[in-house]
């Protein structure tokens, strides 16, 4: 479902501070394929949901959705086939508008904006229905502004949105980090019901190993711009932090601490 | 009675004006300066086109064009040239100051209703009809501010005009679900500087003259109206904002009006007055606050 070839990427190159972020980086998702990204800082992992995203482009290598090469493609295109949530709850949402507007936006995901009215009372109990999957109370709020609702709302709302046009891979850039813990912990798990639920190609960067360990079928570690580790199925299911904490050490030749990696 | 008949519709006129100011300020969230430059384009396209005998209601539609022509140039030079979108009105702005010459010949334009060769406006049809002049100005002024804002909280209710307001509140999220932010933006500084150019093409036939430098100012008598729009009524909605936006603009004219008419200001005092009466709007939201704590402090 999603291809990723031989990606390459360096930032500020000529200059003292040039960085090389990816550095050959290829991996292959299977349709309904649920992969977390470890890493620390600077293994690269945002850096490769960006360039899957369209926000960055690669120097060298290839993106493709279900056969469509896609590395060229800018953003707003290539978002027909893409559900993003990012890190922080306010850039998934338009504040100042309603959760419904918000809803239909997302609903037209792929389609050309033209002189239609932007909502319907059809959609709107299309709506109610989803946002009542999330628990919450928003299905009796669709007209209150976005700005109203609280971080762990407003990312679960994002997610809704990220999945209420059913995309081919869905994209979680660290979407629970800025949440405090119970929040993130039913973000995650609202998360986890709609991946299972449509079957979603999902990628999940994140910085907490076992959330990493806890959620999807496959998991990638990253350092230094390459994926050091990429287990599935039964592997992954009988992995435990300790064992991600040697496999790092073995593969980086460094203790985990000193990169600084979050282990809660 | 004749200074409340002058603002009212001067401030009809420049409502128009202040509604293109809050497309680009408030729903766009950029500081558009190019409609220093439209209402000048405007004043001036209509004026030379109905002093040359065309058609005053083809005159304005293409004063309309022409401003969005300008708002078509700032919104290239901040989406595809990637220049900051205060600088890209700025360069408009001025370049229209040459472009405006050369559309009327001269610097100043002349349209005088009364004159040896009698100049018709879009208000001649109602003054024909027997209308006083300044009556036939309120009456057409409203007709068009009604019509305007009509038609404009239709097409912000659309998709396309849903896909603007989302730009102006968050441009990654509006990317992310598929809409080009560069087309949005670049139709809502056309849509914005439409509207400024309308009302600079209704100034001109209104006051009877264009001129070059008639312009100046024109950004924060905008803002002003926009602003003590805001700090009167407070809109939630899209639609009331349109309407207290009116009632801002009419405010604003009474109030220089008012100013003007104590005995030692003079009439180029206007640019002064309007940045205090902006300034003193922009503070209210502080004034109000120590005003509530001086008033709670006095009741204990």
């Amino acid at each position: 479902m999603l291809n990723i070839e031989n990606i390459h990427i360096t930032f500020e190159p000529g200059t003292p501070i040039e960085k090389h972020a990816l550095n050959g980086v290829s991996l292959s998702l299977e349709r309904g394929d649920y992969v977390t990204v470890i890493g620390g800082n600077g293994a690269g992992k945002s850096t490769l949901l960006n360039i899957t995203a369209g926000t960055l482009f690669p120097d060298k290598g290839m993106v493709s959705v279900d056969g469509v090469n896609i590395t060229h493609m800018p953003e707003y295109k290539r978002a027909q086939y893409l559900g993003r949530v990012f890190q922080d709850p306010r850039r998934g949402t338009a504040t100042d508008m309603s959760i419904e507007e918000n809803l239909a936006l997302a609903y037209r995901r792929g389609k050309t904006r033209g002189m239609r009215w932007h909502i319907n009372n059809k959609e709107r109990g299309f709506y109610q229905e989803r946002l009542a999957t999330l628990e919450l109370g928003l299905e009796n709020r669709l007209s209150d502004k976005v700005g109203l609702l609280s971080g762990g709302q407003r990312q679960a709302l994002s997610l809704l949105m990220a999945t209420l046009k059913e995309p081919k891979v869905l994209l979680l850039d660290e979407h629970t980090a800025a949440l405090d813990p119970k929040t993130a912990k039913k973000v995650l798990e609202l998360t986890n019901k709609i991946v299972n639920k449509y079957n979603l190609t999902t990628m999940m960067v994140t910085h907490n190993m076992r959330d990493a360990l806890k959620n999807g079928n496959r998991l990638m570690m990253m350092y230094e711009g390459n994926i050091i580790l990429d287990v599935k199925g039964e592997e992954k299911a009988n992995l435990t932090v300790q064992d991600l904490l040697k496999m790092f050490e073995t593969a980086s030749g460094e203790e985990m601490a000193s990169d600084r990696m979050l282990l809660t | 009675m004749l200074i409340i008949q002058g603002a009212v519709s001067l401030g009809l006129i420049f409502s128009l004006m202040a509604i293109g100011v809050f497309l680009s300020f408030r729903i766009l969230k950029m500081p558009d300066l190019s409609v220093e430059g439209s209402i000048i384009l405007g004043a001036g396209m209509a004026a030379r086109l109905v002093a040359g005998g065309v058609n005053p209601f083809l005159a304005t539609a293409f004063a309309m064009v022409i401003g969005c022509l300008a708002g078509l140039v700032s919104g290239i030079l901040h989406t595809k040239l990637k220049i900051p979108g205060i600088l890209s009105g700025i360069l408009t702005m001025v370049a229209s100051y040459s472009i405006v010459i050369r559309i009327m010949g001269t610097s100043n334009v002349p349209l005088l209703p009364h004159g040896p060769q009698r100049v018709v406006s879009v208000f001649t049809f109602l003054t024909d009809a027997g209308l006083s002049r300044p009556n036939a100005i309120i009456l057409f002024s409203l007709v068009i501010v009604i019509v305007a804002s009509s038609l404009l909280y239709c097409f912000m209710g659309t998709e396309f005009g849903s896909a603007i307001r989302a730009t102006g509140n968050n441009q990654q999220m509006v990317r992310a679900q598929g809409i080009n932010t560069d087309v949005m933006i670049i139709a809502c500084l056309m849509l914005s500087n439409g509207l400024v150019a309308l009302a600079g093409a209704l100034w001109a036939q209104q006051q009877g003259f264009a001129s070059v430098d008639m312009g100046i100012g024109t950004i924060v008598v905008g803002l002003a109206s926009v602003i003590i729009a805001e700090v009167l009524f407070r809109p939630r909605m899209f639609w009331t904002s349109l309407i207290a936006i009116v009632i801002g603009s009419i405010i604003y004219r009474l109030i220089i009006a008012l100013a003007l008419s104590v005995d030692f200001m003079r009439p180029t005092d206007l640019r002064l007055v309007t940045a205090i009466i902006v300034t003193i709007a922009l503070c209210m939201p502080l004034i109000r606050e120590k005003g509530a704590k001086i008033f709670a402090r006095r009741v204990k």
